[in-house]
């Protein structure tokens, strides 16, 4: 009992990452599956901004007038850091593999990959 | 072929959640990704920085090169979604 | 997104809402140093607000105003002036992204000019962020044929 109320958390989030994980294997459209890696990098995220919790912490912006600044009362603000760069990956890659897969409906005309993968073997 | 993927998924899972098993609690303070450069980076970040805000000044000050590299990633990006997709009303080449 | 006529009310209101969403952009850019904000998340904002007024209005209607040569110009200037603050510090004498050697130029503290430095940087990324998220989505929408309007 005490292993689920310590590590819930991780639970939660590897059970989000599952089901992006099955959205980008399992679907035959292009663009579901984008929405699955969509899914699977936003639970990544999550994950790591749960691992920099402590208990009774309040947010990492200092207040001015202490004298001492105790690190056990602030949250820890390096994965806070880590995960915007993660954001803006995100960000660039959806763009770029919407472009993608607008360019290949332009050539091909469908937007299933067992289609477009029956398209490429009569071709060759 | 949809139940292979499924069956996929859950064995990834479960060795996911056997090797959560291993890892510190929720809310521990005592946990390794808290204990050694985080309390460095939270005392001195007013007197060495004058910034009150510990996320803008590792973002900013003490990490800037990574936020450099970042800016580049997400400039790229727009280069590359230019590149693939203008088409120019006066262009005869198709 | 095909247009089959045109809200008055929606107009009007995006008319006086957007120079307060810029208003509030810059905002957030400004006080990174004091509260949740910084480059990014202003950036994004400031983007949002183009974004409305090519949604509520026609796509001309914004390039009228902010043309996408002006755009790819400013997405190129964010980043170089980030650089560029990079290179001043190597030539005053200190390493690459020190800020504390700009203390010979700007006559302040030699701790307060840090926080100078990084509110010129964000600065910088939030300009990029801005003509960032108009360039893609602009891309995106119209299928690069931006004279032909949303497809």
């Amino acid at each position: 009992m005490e292993t689920v109320i310590g590590k819930y958390n991780y639970w939660i989030y590897i059970a989000l990452m599952m089901i992006g994980f099955y959205a980008m294997i399992a679907k035959r459209n292009l663009v579901k599956k984008i929405v699955g890696m969509n899914i699977f990098q936003t639970a990544i995220i999550l994950f790591f901004i749960s691992t920099a919790y402590k208990k009774d912490a309040t947010i990492p912006i200092l207040i001015k007038s202490q004298e001492v600044i105790d690190p056990a009362k602030y949250i820890n603000p390096l994965p806070h850091v880590l995960m915007l760069t993660a954001i803006v990956v995100m960000v660039s890659t959806f763009g770029v593999a919407l472009a993608v897969i607008m360019m290949l409906y332009k050539q091909y005309k469908t937007l299933d990959e067992d289609e477009i993968i029956e398209i490429l073997r009569k071709k060759k | 072929m949809k139940f292979f993927a499924l069956i996929i998924v859950i064995l990834t899972g479960a060795v996911l959640i056997y090797s959560t098993l291993d890892m510190p609690d929720w809310g521990d303070p005592n946990s390794p990704a808290s204990l050694h450069v985080s309390p460095r980076y939270i005392e001195k970040t007013i007197e060495e920085t004058a910034t009150p805000n510990a996320v803008t000044s590792v973002l900013a000050d003490y990490r800037g090169y990574d936020t450099l590299g970042e800016t580049t990633v997400i400039f790229t990006a727009a280069v590359v979604c230019i590149l693939l997709l203008r088409r120019f009303e006066d262009d005869k080449t198709l | 997104m095909i247009r089959l006529y045109d809200d008055l009310i929606i107009q009007t209101v995006c008319r006086i809402m957007i120079p307060l969403i810029q208003l509030f952009a810059f905002y957030v850019i400004a006080h990174g140093h004091y509260s949740p904000g910084g480059g990014f998340q202003g950036g994004c904002i400031l983007g949002a607000s183009f974004i409305l007024m090519v949604i509520a209005y026609d796509i001309n209607w914004m390039k009228r105003r902010f043309s996408e040569k002006k755009n790819t110009l400013l997405m190129a200037f964010g980043v170089l002036i980030y650089a560029l603050v990079g290179v001043l510090c190597i030539l005053l004498g200190a390493e690459y992204l020190n800020y504390g050697i700009l203390n010979k130029i700007i006559p302040t503290d030699s701790v307060k000019v840090r926080a100078l430095g990084t509110l010129i940087i964000e600065i910088g990324v939030g300009i990029t962020v801005m003509a960032v998220m108009v360039s893609i989505f602009l891309n995106l929408t119209t299928f690069g044929k931006h004279e032909k309007g949303e497809v």
